[in-house]
């Protein structure tokens, strides 16, 4: 559009014509005043706290609705306005309570701030302020109805920008009151983006209310654990007996690509971390009981096991499975310590997509795998199958908001009615369980729209004909659509001109488990293995036939072939179903925060730090790698990285070969040794532990491990600096040609909801007591008699 | 739920009045009220759905406008002006008697359910103040005692109808 010119206090500023003046105002560092106003959401012009005199109109001016227009002249900050300001914000004290000290949001409430820029502490109030009890609305949301100044944020972004209109205004004038969906209560998706968009403690969170002040927290900007979108938390820590507690998760920082959302998951789902049932402490087992050890007496015999084992019977006889939340890092060290110190290809983890079909099919077209931030912006977006509110809350947020900001087109092809289908261009029903046959018919093969039901013949070609005329379309699928199905639809996205993919997998690194190789037959980078050259000259020596996947590790033990079984944060005996039983002969490792199915049949159990206790990177599902920071702690715990190392430490193993720590190419400069800046170093390290992140000189230090990561994984070789500073980089989905060979039957994917997440779901007093909320009755056993 | 036929004549033509469904909200809501005597969950319930809105977006209108509501009503829904012309031609006298009255205080219903009882702001009937409006209909230049009057009159016909 056009450019205006406006002249603001002063200044000249010229802003697309269509600009709200308070966003030109904001454009030239001129900040105007608001509590209704929020970008991306309605006008709502409620609050008046942004009045500003606008030359040639008889009264002020609301900013946050007035749009620009040539030659238009505003003043933000005279007399005139400041008192006007400093009115409103009287008006709205009148009722409010001064109850700051004890206040949720004290030092961090819009109105506080603006009660003390604008000075209205004396009130010519003289009536008593109206009082109501604060009210539970859902076990995450509470709401303190005085504190409210109705500037209908909550309902706004509960409606336009969650789809969920769960909140709306009742009454009017003085007695209006934000009202929740169900009289008393809230029925909604409980993602709390209400409690984090109001200005005031109005609402507040049932995990976080009166249990600290925000100074006294460090805030720590990390990466969700949960799902696979990689949405940006920051989790407020403070300092418990056992370490770090991580207090709330909110996102202040609004840097990442999931910008002003969060679900439920991300905001509440920490307390994972505080549960009793959590190990903290080694155990072995002793007469058929796990019994606490020393750290020293489990690694010695982790060790001596292991390394009896590989050398009487061979690297085929251990297994080794890992796990879709440990860092890209810990993944990659866990592939080469499979193949390099245990001698055994046989490696795998819970694989919740055919990523490898997918890097095979997208090779030759390295950037045509979308981004997080590319699905908010894209012209046309088509769905197949999955349900992204459920599974992939960030992936259907941007959706919706693409659709309601860009008016974007959506296609949705489903066997269910999804919640995205509200805002669906169009929403096409097949029969279950027919994605691959709707990707193979995009793809070409006419015969497969017999499967696609009660749709004619036309109907589908007429779809496909429409999304072929939509250029730069992104096309979204999950683990429904695996092999010979995905290059076939990569196929048909090749002749859309500009078109993108996203794979979807369930767990937060579920993409990165697989981009690091954890397969039995894939090096990372989803290099064959009977093509490891690169990595056999930087590895060594390691076995060359590929080796058995979980389920063929069962069998194997079942069969007394497979003598040793190491299990880092995983549970396939819980997840996957496999036989407990048939491990009974079996040496079991298993890392883990709790004592899962796998845990419990384990000879060794070893307590790891979950995802917000450690540094690395996360690759999200579309690809974009981001870095994890550690935010709690808990003692006596340790990362799966530093129990790697020390397991092939214990092993005899060089450990400088598994972990290119310090030596040649890694040197630091640590300070002066006397004068002024003596103890530099020592600072710098204290510093550097205390985030995980030593100078790489230390073998458990994982970004030792990213320089090896980016030099031999393709499509790894992102901006280190971007990804230091917190920014998230897209990698390159780069294949060898070779992925199509998976066994499709492996796949199992998480089906969780939005109020589960595996393992760490059922120890999160967050999440169960959403769930608990919802179906209070416990669903009545049937008799059996 | 089933309306009157009259009801639904209504609701079609109005739809086609608009460019958006939900905008005929508010006559619905009126019809509906003067159909049923007052806006049960029931009808919620049916125009929510009928309009494609949640159940909270309807109950936010009601609550919004002081003439539709939630709860049952008597067959006389009494509203008495007590705005300016009306006042100082002795309003308040007359709101006073139809609480002593009817028994109830404002927002009340009789037990019998015949009468309810609302002092509201100017119904623009000023030249005839003080004024009294009884369901849809205008009551003028009353005083006590015409008030009287009038509820006798109210109260036989409903009973009467009650009797039928």
């Amino acid at each position: 559009m056009a450019d205006v010119n406006i002249t603001v206090d002063g200044k000249k500023v010229t802003a697309p014509a269509g600009t709200l003046l308070i966003e030109a105002c904001k454009s030239v560092g001129i900040e105007v005043p608001s509590f209704c106003y929020y970008p991306n959401l309605s006008l709502q012009g409620a609050c008046r706290m942004c009045l500003v005199k606008v030359e040639k109109m008889p009264k002020l001016q609301t900013a946050c609705t007035t749009v620009i227009s040539e030659g238009m002249i505003a003043i933000t900050n005279n007399d005139e306005v400041r008192q006007a300001r400093k009115s409103m914000v009287e008006l709205l004290l009148g009722n409010h309570p001064l109850d700051c000290p004890v206040c949720d949001a004290g030092g961090e409430c819009e109105l506080q701030d603006m009660t003390f820029s604008y000075g209205a502490a004396e009130s010519k109030f003289m009536e008593a302020k109206n009082h109501k009890d604060e009210q539970q609305w859902s076990p995450v949301v509470y709401f303190d109805r005085p504190r409210c100044i109705l500037c209908y944020r909550c309902v706004r972004v509960c409606g336009e920008a969650m789809d969920v209109w769960a909140l709306g205004v009742q009454n009017r004038g003085v007695v209006s009151v934000i009202a929740p969906n169900k009289e008393d209560h809230l029925e909604c998706e409980e993602c709390g983006m209400c409690i984090d968009i109001c200005p005031v403690g109005a609402l507040t969170s049932g995990a976080y209310r009166y249990k600290t002040r925000p100074w006294e927290m460090n805030h720590v900007g990390t990466i969700c654990t949960h799902c696979g979108d990689g949405c940006k938390t920051t989790l407020g820590v403070r300092r418990s007996d056992s370490g770090m507690q991580i207090v709330r998760g909110d996102n202040r920082d609004k840097s990442g690509i999931n910008g002003d959302f969060l679900c439920i998951k991300g905001r509440y789902a920490f307390d994972f971390a505080d549960d009793p049932q959590r190990v903290t402490t080694p155990l072995i087992r002793r007469d058929g009981q796990l019994a606490p050890s020393t750290w020293e007496e489990a690694f010695e015999l982790i060790g001596k096991r292991f390394a009896e084992i590989r050398d009487k019977e061979g690297g085929r006889a251990i297994g080794v499975v890992g796990s879709n939340r440990t860092t890209n890092e810990e993944n990659y060290l866990l592939s080469k310590f499979a193949r390099v110190v245990l001698k055994t290809n046989s490696i795998d983890h819970r694989r919740t997509a055919d990523f490898p079909a997918f890097a095979a099919a997208m090779v030759g077209k390295p950037h045509a795998a979308a981004t997080m931030r590319d699905v908010f912006n894209a012209p046309a977006i088509l769905v197949i199958g999955n349900n992204p509110t459920e599974q992939h809350p960030l992936l259907a947020w941007q959706i919706r908001n693409n659709v309601r900001l860009h008016r974007a087109r959506l296609y949705v092809i489903n066997s269910r009615p999804i919640k995205l289908r509200r805002q669906a261009t169009s929403f096409t029903e097949i029969p279950q369980g027919t994605e691959g046959q709707a990707a193979a018919f995009l793809g070409g093969d006419d015969s497969a729209a017999e499967a696609l039901g009660s749709g004619s013949r036309e109907m589908w070609v007429g779809l496909r004909d429409k999304l072929r005329g939509e250029g730069k379309l992104i096309i979204i699928f999950d683990s429904a659509i695996r092999g010979k199905d995905i290059s076939a639809l990569v196929k048909f996205g090749s002749a859309v001109s500009g078109a993108k993919f996203v794979c979807l997998g369930d767990y937060s690194n579920s993409r990165g488990a697989a981009d690091m190789g954890l397969y039995p037959d894939f090096l990372p980078g989803y290099r064959p293995i009977a093509d490891a050259s690169t990595f056999k000259d930087e590895w060594g020596d390691m076995p060359t036939a590929p080796g058995l996947n979980v389920s063929q590790m069962a069998e194997a033990a079942a069969a007394g072939t497979l003598k040793g079984f190491y299990v880092v944060g995983s549970n396939p005996v819980g997840g996957l179903g496999l036989d407990p039983f048939a491990f009974s002969n079996t040496f079991v490792v298993v890392q883990d925060m709790f004592l899962t199915e796998t845990a419990q049949m384990a000879d060794v159990v070893l307590p790891s730090a979950n995802a917000y206790e450690k540094a690395g990177t996360f690759t999200n599902t579309c690809g974009d790698i981001q870095l994890v920071k550690k935010a709690g702690e808990v003692s006596d715990v340790k990362s799966d990285f530093e129990m790697i190392v020390r397991i092939a430490d214990a092993t005899g193993f060089e450990v400088r070969k598994l972990v290119p720590f310090g030596g040649r190419g890694t040197s630091a400069d640590m300070g002066q040794s006397r004068g002024a800046q003596s103890g530099e170093a020592d600072r710098h390290v204290v510093w550097l532990e205390a985030h995980g992140l030593e100078p790489k000189m230390s073998p458990f230090d994982p970004m030792a491990i990213l320089d090896e990561i980016q030099r031999l994984v393709p499509g790894y070789d992102v901006s280190r600096m971007n990804l230091l500073a917190g920014n998230d980089q897209h990698t390159t989905t780069v294949g060898t040609g070779q992925g199509g060979v998976q066994d499709a039957k492996l796949i199992a994917p998480a089906n969780d909801n939005l109020f589960t997440s595996g393992t760490l779901g059922r120890y999160s007093r967050a999440l169960n007591s959403v769930i608990e909320n919802r179906n209070p009755e416990p669903a009545e056993e049937v008799a059996a008699d | 739920m089933r309306f009157s036929d009259e009801f639904e004549g209504r609701f079609s033509e109005m739809l086609s009045h608009y460019p958006t469904k939900r905008s005929v909200l508010v006559p619905t809501l009126l019809y509906a009220q003067d159909e049923v005597g007052y806006l049960s969950d029931e009808v919620i319930a049916e125009l929510a759905t009928r309009l494609d809105l949640t159940e909270l977006e309807v109950r936010n209108v009601i609550s919004y406008y002081s003439m539709l509501t939630t709860k049952a009503r008597g067959k006389y829904n009494v509203q008495v002006c007590t705005n300016i012309s009306c006042m100082l031609r002795g309003a308040e006298e007359i709101f006073e008697h139809c609480k002593k009255r009817l028994g109830v205080g404002p927002h009340g219903t009789t037990p019998d359910n015949l009468f309810s009882l609302e002092e509201v702001e100017c119904i623009g009937a000023c030249s005839w103040a003080p004024a009294v409006q009884v369901n849809y209909d205008f009551h003028e230049n009353l005083t006590v005692d015409k008030m009287d009057q009038l509820f006798d009159e109210c109260k036989k016909e409903g009973t009467q109808l009650r009797n039928l």
